[in-house]
């Protein structure tokens, strides 16, 4: 048995290790699971799901004002994007945050393309995250079931 | 017919005689009948008179004697045998209580006569008893003057005052002509006219001390009568009089608080004496009486007493002022002290500030250029500049800490540190030193030496940095031992001075030997004094402004220790001790970093009421958990108005993002200023915000924000922010 728990470890290492080298996570999402502990054992799952939902939310709506091009609220679709960087900081979404800057700028010049592009690729990148993170949930479902503990993974 | 043996009456030629006798029978009988009625009646009249029994015989006599007489009338012509038994019986009673009175006489008369002189006895008895009232009488009336004089005297405290009642007082109460006081001058040799009843300007005239006449009155205290013509009482010019009235002359002792006229003279171990002299009225037959002489007597002492008193009142009254005008300068003397020290403290700080500020210039940009490149001779330059600023900015800082040590105004600053490493730093900065001069230094801390104690880290370290810099500098060959260990009562200790080792606190003693040129143990007491230096060559050269000991000295002083130096002369090296009250720490022997909790949920924040306001969902968890894991108790909000609603006293800290561009954001904090106007009921606000720039942080200072944070937040991040902020009540992070 240890042996199985050994190895969902380690794999469990490289994969969250894999993340962060491609960029998908950074140092906020270490943070985000120091909070977790025995009281809170599923405090980055409500968190992450939290964002998730979130996202889905902000750029449905920023879509909403995109749409017609004659009457974009540019200023709905600036605090959208505020919002949605503010959140994955938070958690340390990377590449999301990295998007919404760029969206950010476009929305200030009230470029409508490039918005729209934008809100493509965070669309994307969001999605991406969750699936990827839904890897790592199971991975660590997987190691508690088998009995072990969840290694503490110190990225640099 | 008997023979009847009377004498017959030869009627025709003795008939006259006959007549003549009986007539004169008749009237003895009336009168010996009426002298018993007299009697009875004046008798009955008084009541006092012891004798009626006497009276009665006397009476009974002279009633039978004047019965026998009237029964003889009968005789003259013949008569009856019972005349005749009748006459005789009554001649026979007659005689019995005639003799018998005379008998009673016998006793009587005596009696009668010493009632007599017994009566005399008496009246001379009541003569001698009225004169002996007229004497208490007077001795009264006298007694009640004296009173009267007396309370006129002493209602006063002004010796004028004193002395003129007493002199009218008297000559009412005497009915005197004159009165007058003689007061003894400055150089007590004669005796000057101070005061007259009647005069108003009295001449100022002296007559000399040594007259007989003086002298006889000073050497009794009783009142003397003198001659009216002698000099003191000579007042007026005499006018003609034929009889001087007679003058009395009383001594008045000055007791010696009563100085006169004569303040800064030196007491007299003499009595000395004012002269009174008292005139009767002249031309009047009056004469001193005893009673008025005692009076004048008495009234003497009292005038002394009086007197003494005024001047001990004068006295205390003068002292009194003395001592008010000596507090009102000893005041103004404070007052400037005070002044005095302040603006020295004023000008030391500020001119501590403005010679700082330059010294810290030079001292900095010497040493930058002494990085760049040089010439030997413009490096020799740069180090002797730095060298010297050095010692300027010591010495500045010298002269402040010693001011301020004087003052009392220097206060320890107490902290936990270790002991161990304390003494390893001196031994690296003095290092390069002393291996230049080739002096070993040696560290021996002693095994029960604590590591962790509780002081004042960087006066401690001055002092073993002073005393340990003495002995490299003073040495020229030989080895520094430094010596620390903690000390129980010593007998190399100076005598005066006596450790006990308390629960919680203990002796730390410092010894550091050197074997370089030693001190005279002469000059050992000045090393401490200030601004002292032991002047030999060898030590010419080396700096510093002898400062150093006696700062040293007052910092061990302030820690309740104590400070000396022993040396065996000069050259022999000396060896500096001092002893110094630390406390003990309890900190584990293992960390030297404060405290981190093992288990970071344990953090001192446990329950601590924090509110979190943001208006993004995920954020707002993020934080959250985050104070959650150090232990705080949160509440969210996601909304400024909700914020304000639920904000309370309870909660300390309040997080808020103010990410959200425009200055809404900061309008809460503005509302909870507003909300809590005492400010240890106002929670503390921190803004947490992705911006760092320089504008964020002085908006958010303009808005009486407590503290910025950077998002997002490192849980070491939150947690020194925290404590920081707990501790400070401030934190602006270091962007």
């Amino acid at each position: 048995m240890n042996t199985v728990v050994a190895q969902l470890q380690r794999q469990f290492q490289d994969y969250l290790v894999s993340l962060y080298q491609q960029g998908f996570l950074d140092n906020q999402f270490t943070e985000l699971r120091k909070l977790q502990d025995e009281g809170t054992p599923d405090f980055v799952a409500e968190v992450v799901s939290l964002f998730f939902d979130d996202c889905s939310k902000l750029i449905n709506s920023m879509s909403r004002s995109l749409e017609r091009p004659e009457n974009v609220d540019f200023k709905q679709v600036d605090s959208g994007v505020h919002q949605l960087k503010g959140s994955s900081s938070s958690v340390g979404a990377r590449r999301v945050k990295n998007v919404c800057i760029s969206f950010k700028e476009c929305c200030d010049v009230q470029n409508r393309e490039g918005c729209l592009r934008c809100l493509q690729q965070v669309d994307y990148e969001y999605k991406m995250l969750k699936t990827k993170l839904q890897d790592l949930f199971n991975l660590e479902q997987q190691i508690v079931q088998a009995g072990g503990a969840i290694p503490q993974v110190n990225i640099n | 017919m008997e023979v009847c043996n009377c004498i017959e009456p030869q009627w025709p030629a003795d008939e006259l005689l006959m007549k003549y006798q009986y007539i004169s029978d008749f009237f003895i009988a009336v009168a010996y009948f009426s002298i018993p009625l007299e009697l009875i009646y004046f008798v009955k009249k008084s009541a006092v008179f012891p004798y009626r029994w006497v009276l009665v015989q006397f009476g009974a006599f002279i009633v039978l004697c004047g019965a026998t007489h009237l029964i003889n009338l009968w005789t003259f012509t013949t008569h009856s045998r019972t005349v005749a038994l009748v006459m005789t019986t009554a001649k026979v009673l007659t005689a019995v209580v005639s003799c018998a009175t005379a008998l009673m006489l016998v006793h009587i008369i005596p009696d009668l006569l010493s009632v007599k002189t017994r009566e005399l006895f008496l009246k001379n008895k009541a003569a001698e008893l009225d004169r002996e009232m007229g004497l208490i009488r007077t001795q009264e009336e006298t007694g009640r003057h004296v009173r009267m004089l007396t309370h006129e005297i002493r209602s006063t405290l002004d010796r004028h005052t004193i002395l003129k009642t007493t002199l009218v007082e008297l000559g009412r109460t005497l009915a005197l002509e004159e009165c007058a006081l003689w007061m003894p001058t400055r150089t007590g040799l004669e005796l000057q006219l101070s005061y007259t009843l009647r005069q108003q300007h009295p001449v100022e005239y002296t007559v000399p001390i040594q007259l007989p006449v003086i002298n006889q009155v000073f050497g009794t205290s009783r009142a003397v009568k003198i001659s009216p013509n002698s000099p003191v009482a000579r007042l007026r010019p005499v006018s003609g009089k034929y009889l001087l009235g007679e003058v009395v002359a009383v001594r008045v002792p000055l007791l010696h608080l009563s100085n006169f006229q004569i303040n800064d003279w030196p007491e007299l171990s003499t009595k000395r004496y004012a002269l009174m002299v008292l005139m009767l009225p002249s031309d009047s037959a009056r004469q001193w009486h005893v009673h008025e002489l005692e009076l004048v007597e008495v009234v003497a002492d009292q005038v002394a007493v009086a007197l003494s008193h005024a001047a001990i009142l004068e006295e205390s009254m003068r002292a009194r002022d003395l001592l008010m005008e000596q507090n009102v300068a000893l005041d103004i003397a404070r007052r400037e002290a005070e002044t005095a020290i302040r603006a020295r403290n004023d000008f030391l700080a500020v001119m501590n500030h403005e010679m700082r500020t330059p010294m810290h210039a030079i001292i900095a940009l010497s040493s930058l250029l002494q990085e760049t490149e040089l010439t030997p001779e413009q490096r020799l330059m740069v180090e002797t500049v730095l060298k010297s600023s050095s010692l300027l900015a010591t010495l500045m800082n010298d002269v402040l800490d010693l001011s301020r040590l004087e003052d009392g105004s220097l206060q320890l600053e107490l902290g936990t540190f270790n002991l161990h490493t304390l003494f390893r730093e001196v031994l690296n900065l003095i290092k390069p030193i002393a291996v230049v001069k080739k002096l070993p230094i040696t560290l021996n801390l002693a095994p029960d030496l604590p590591e962790f104690v509780v002081g004042d880290e960087k006066r401690l370290m001055q002092i073993i940095l002073n005393i340990v810099g003495n002995a490299v500098k003073f040495s020229k060959q030989g080895s520094i031992t430094v010596t620390a260990l903690v000390t129980k009562s010593d007998n190399r200790a100076p005598p005066d001075f006596f450790v006990v080792p308390t629960g919680s606190h203990f002796y730390l003693r410092v010894k550091v030997k050197d074997l370089g040129a030693g001190i005279n143990p002469q000059d050992i007491p000045k090393l401490f004094t200030k601004f002292a230096q032991t002047q030999s060559l060898a030590t010419r050269s080396s700096g510093g402004s002898g400062l150093g000991l006696a700062i040293s000295k007052r910092f061990v002083n302030l820690m309740e220790g104590n400070i000396w130096i022993e040396s065996d002369g000069v050259g022999k090296g000396c060896t500096a001790i001092f002893d110094v009250k630390l406390g003990i720490s309890n900190e584990s022997k293992q960390s030297g970093i404060p405290k981190v909790p093992a288990n970071p949920q344990h953090a001192n924040f446990a329950g601590l009421k924090v509110l979190v306001m943001d208006e993004n969902g995920v954020s707002r968890m993020v934080t959250k958990g985050l104070l959650v894991h150090l232990g705080c108790e949160v509440t969210t909000v996601s909304s400024s108005e909700e914020c304000l609603r639920v904000v309370s006293h309870e909660h300390k800290v309040v997080f808020m993002d103010v990410c959200m561009p425009g200055v809404e954001n900061y309008q809460i904090a503005i509302r909870i200023h507003e909300k809590f106007t005492k400010r240890h009921q106002r929670p503390l606000l921190v803004a947490l915000t992705g911006n760092t720039d320089k504008s964020t942080k002085e908006k958010c200072m303009s808005f009486g924000l407590d503290g910025v944070l950077l998002k997002p937040v490192s849980l070491d991040n939150m947690r020194n922010v925290l404590s920081d902020l707990l501790e400070h009540r401030v934190l602006y992070e270091a962007m």
